[in-house]
């Protein structure tokens, strides 16, 4: 027992006293800004291993980019990749950074369906559902609800059953073989439901964008009320967007 | 001599590779090229050829550091005497070369799907007709666990039958996490995408199948890596088991209700990501290993912190550790429970971690080193009783094993990096195989190009794809409240079985 706390004593303290506010270590990739710079755009294009950037104008789809950062260092005076990890939002349209363009991410207030604030606010219990995830996320899914960041003192947690779930948080690209599976999870979360997508792999395919193992079909069926970019996401991403997606309006 | 010997990451000409008869090619690597647990297999598969299927087996011998290497051509129509029958360790690797090629074993003990990949032989058949084992009885009852399981985890199914509360027969179904990677490596033409593809194969081991990748791309291209580029792979290879196997004692102190425990090695594993985040941006490291290249050179500053952390972790792990390994309740939960014996790993042909704690020495750090591993002369941590306690225990000594080959490795950083001569063309015609003990045990990638150097063939093998049936093997005579804990101390990888 007196070594046990004095192992709890020796820990300190270990939890990010405000999430919303915390700076990551290090050379994190979060939202890139891109310069107006003029540069060879077909090379710039043809770096990226899964087609997120387009030109006319220059723009990168945090929904397909992997944060590889191959691009901001083949060409530092256009592509920057800054620390911002507040990248998560519910637009889709939202996630295509346009060159010139350095505004924070934010969720549009309109398409938060009112039943999200009304139910979910004080607290929000999550299924999550890896389909073909390369456990990446689900690794940073996990560290949400560690002592570090302590996504629990919010309200928020993932729970065992779909039947006592608010949500589901989709990781991986949907492989054929867990199509079913997912769509069973889903019915029997009972209504008012959100859907999460987390990952680069979810929001689009990403690496595996295209394969025929995939079956994609469900995300079009449904309204997705949040997109969280990353590869994986990181749990400042994530917590960040779930708190701004639940918090009051008025 | 009828094989080819290859060093690990050697390119030879395809044509090297002698094609033997199949019941010749059967024998000599039945019973010829397996001698004990001395040599195993580290890969065995086939390939469209012609109209027909070339098969390639891939034997190391442990003892003398090669990989003997044969191929025989069969035809798919043609069934073919099992090399299973005689050997289990082959077990699985024929019911894939069944499974994508129709091609039927007469005398195969399980033939059964592996993970119904999306160009199968059987396309009628899907992941909902698995064929399960199943016993008559009323006395007995069955439980399904998955594919979606309670936590956070990957996606598989779990089928056990029980006598009371006790485990009987398990039965494990994979392939929900299928992907196609392995044609994606064919389809994806570009160096970036394919090294993108390699690091998300597990999640869980970047570095592993990425340093993997790399090392046979750059062997497929006639490049020696510099001494910077061998570090940087090392060390990072080194510090995903540090952080790996830490949130997996943090884990499973949570399967034994032991919440500071889960706490504080959770906590431990954080600066360690961190870390990977400091060097190369990303707290899984992917992006950190490159063919030829690196984007994120190991600097003195780095190293300088990575002594750092290492004084800070060591001082908390050792305290927490101490206090876990003399618990009795925790004990009580790790000793005897989930037990694979010498036998039982050495008939099975258990990888890496599994295989240790089995007092199976199969080790490629020490068999078939690569990179710095033959400055470090690594002997693998062996344990012997098989059980939880031992795979937890084992973790602590690789803990303690990888700090201080981190400390020995930034003591003689190299001076500046030599010049980049760039990357060259892949070989054509050629067979590269390359292997790596992952944090997990034994990664191995082999590939196999055409006339014009293009990849026809990429094989990927997780040691999961041995490991899965140990866990099947230890649950048994277990109580199915045990099935968590015994399940995440081996901690198997369900995508890297996947694809």
């Amino acid at each position: 027992m007196l070594d046990n706390l004095k192992i709890l004593f020796h820990q300190g303290k270990q939890y990010i006293p405000d999430v919303t506010i915390a700076k990551v270590p290090g050379i994190f990739r979060g939202r890139p800004i891109i310069s107006t710079v003029k540069v060879d755009e077909t090379e710039l294009m043809e770096i990226c291993p899964t087609n997120a950037i387009s030109t006319n104008p220059v723009c990168i789809d945090l929904g397909k980019c992997t944060f590889c950062g191959e691009c901001a260092m083949a060409f530092p005076n256009k592509v920057k990749f800054t620390t911002d990890y507040k990248i998560a939002t519910n637009e889709r349209r939202k996630l295509i950074i346009v060159e010139g363009e350095d505004e924070p991410l934010q969720l549009n207030a309109e398409l938060i369906r009112t039943e999200i604030q009304k139910c979910f606010s004080g607290s929000l219990k999550l299924r999550q559902v890896s389909a073909g995830g390369d456990n990446s996320c689900e690794l940073e899914l996990n560290a949400c609800s560690n002592v570090n960041f302590d996504m629990g003192r919010f309200g928020i947690d993932f729970v065992a059953s779909p039947r006592h779930a608010d949500g589901l948080v989709i990781t991986g690209p949907i492989t054929e073989n867990m199509a079913r599976p997912l769509q069973i999870c889903y019915d029997a979360i009972p209504e008012p439901k959100i859907i999460i997508v987390a990952g680069t792999d979810s929001i689009s395919g990403g690496i595996f964008e295209g394969s025929p193992a995939l079956d994609r079909s469900f995300l079009s069926k449904y309204t997705i009320d949040l997109y969280i970019p990353g590869n994986p996401i990181h749990p400042l991403t994530f917590i960040n967007g779930v708190l701004e997606l639940i918090k009051k309006r008025r | 001599m009828n094989y080819i010997s290859l060093k690990n990451n050697q390119t030879v000409p395809i044509s090297s590779i002698p094609e033997l008869d199949y019941s010749l090619f059967l024998e000599l690597n039945v019973f010829s090229l397996i001698k004990g647990t001395g040599s195993h297999c580290v890969n065995y598969f086939g390939f469209p050829h012609a109209g027909k299927i070339k098969l390639i087996c891939c034997i190391a011998d442990d003892e003398l550091n090669a990989i003997n290497i044969l191929s025989s051509i069969v035809d798919a129509k043609q069934p073919l005497p099992s090399f299973s029958k005689q050997n289990l360790v082959f077990e699985k690797f024929e019911r894939e070369i069944h499974e994508n090629f129709g091609i039927a074993y007469t005398d195969h003990p399980w033939l059964k799907p592996v993970r119904f990949p999306f160009n199968r032989y059987k396309k009628n058949v899907t992941v909902a007709d698995y064929p399960f084992f199943n016993i008559e009885s009323e006395e007995l009852h069955e439980v399904g666990v998955g594919p979606i399981h309670a936590g956070i985890i990957e996606p598989g199914h779990f089928r056990f039958i029980c006598n009371g509360e006790q485990i009987l027969h398990l039965e494990i179904q994979l392939g929900y996490q299928h992907r196609g990677i392995e044609q994606l490596f064919l389809e994806k033409k570009k160096l970036l995408q394919r090294i993108t593809l390699a690091e998300n194969i597990a999640g869980d081991s970047v570095v592993g199948h990425t340093v993997t990748f790399v090392n046979l791309w750059e062997s497929l291209c006639n490049y020696q890596p510099g001494r910077d580029l061998q570090l940087a792979r090392t060390l990072a290879l080194e510090l995903e088991r540090l952080a790996i196997h830490t949130g997996d004692l943090s884990a499973m102190c949570t399967d034994v209700a032991y919440q500071l425990g889960s706490a504080v090695y959770g906590r431990l594993r954080t600066p360690v990501i961190n870390y990977f985040q400091k060097w190369c941006g990303n707290r899984l490291g992917k992006s950190l290993i490159r063919a030829g290249k690196t984007n994120f050179p190991f600097t003195n500053e780095l190293a300088a912190e990575l002594t750092g952390l290492a004084g800070e972790y060591e001082k908390d792990f050792e305290e927490i550790s101490e206090e876990l390994f003399s618990m009795p309740s925790v004990l009580a939960r790790f000793e005897k429970t989930g037990v694979i014996t010498n036998e039982q790993a050495a008939t099975i042909g258990t990888v890496g971690m599994s295989a240790r704690m089995s007092a199976v020495s199969r080790d490629i750090r020490f068999s078939h080193p690569h990179d710095l591993y033959p400055e470090l002369h690594h002997e693998p941590v062996i344990k012997n009783h098989g059980d939880v306690h031992s795979r937890a225990r084992l973790r602590k000594k690789e803990i303690d094993q990888s700090i201080g080959y981190i400390r020995q490795m930034i003591e003689n950083l190299p001076g500046n990096r030599q010049e980049d001569t760039g990357l060259l063309v892949p070989s054509p015609n050629s067979f590269t195989i390359s292997l790596v003990e992952g944090w997990r045990g034994e990664i191995c990638h082999c590939a196999v190009t055409d006339d014009n150097g293009e990849l026809i063939h990429y094989k990927i093998k997780d040691p999961s794809f041995h490991n899965w049936l140990a866990v099947a093997l230890a649950v048994r005579n277990n109580e199915i409240s045990d099935f968590p804990i015994c399940n995440k101390s081996f901690d198997l990888s369900y995508c890297g079985h996947d694809l």
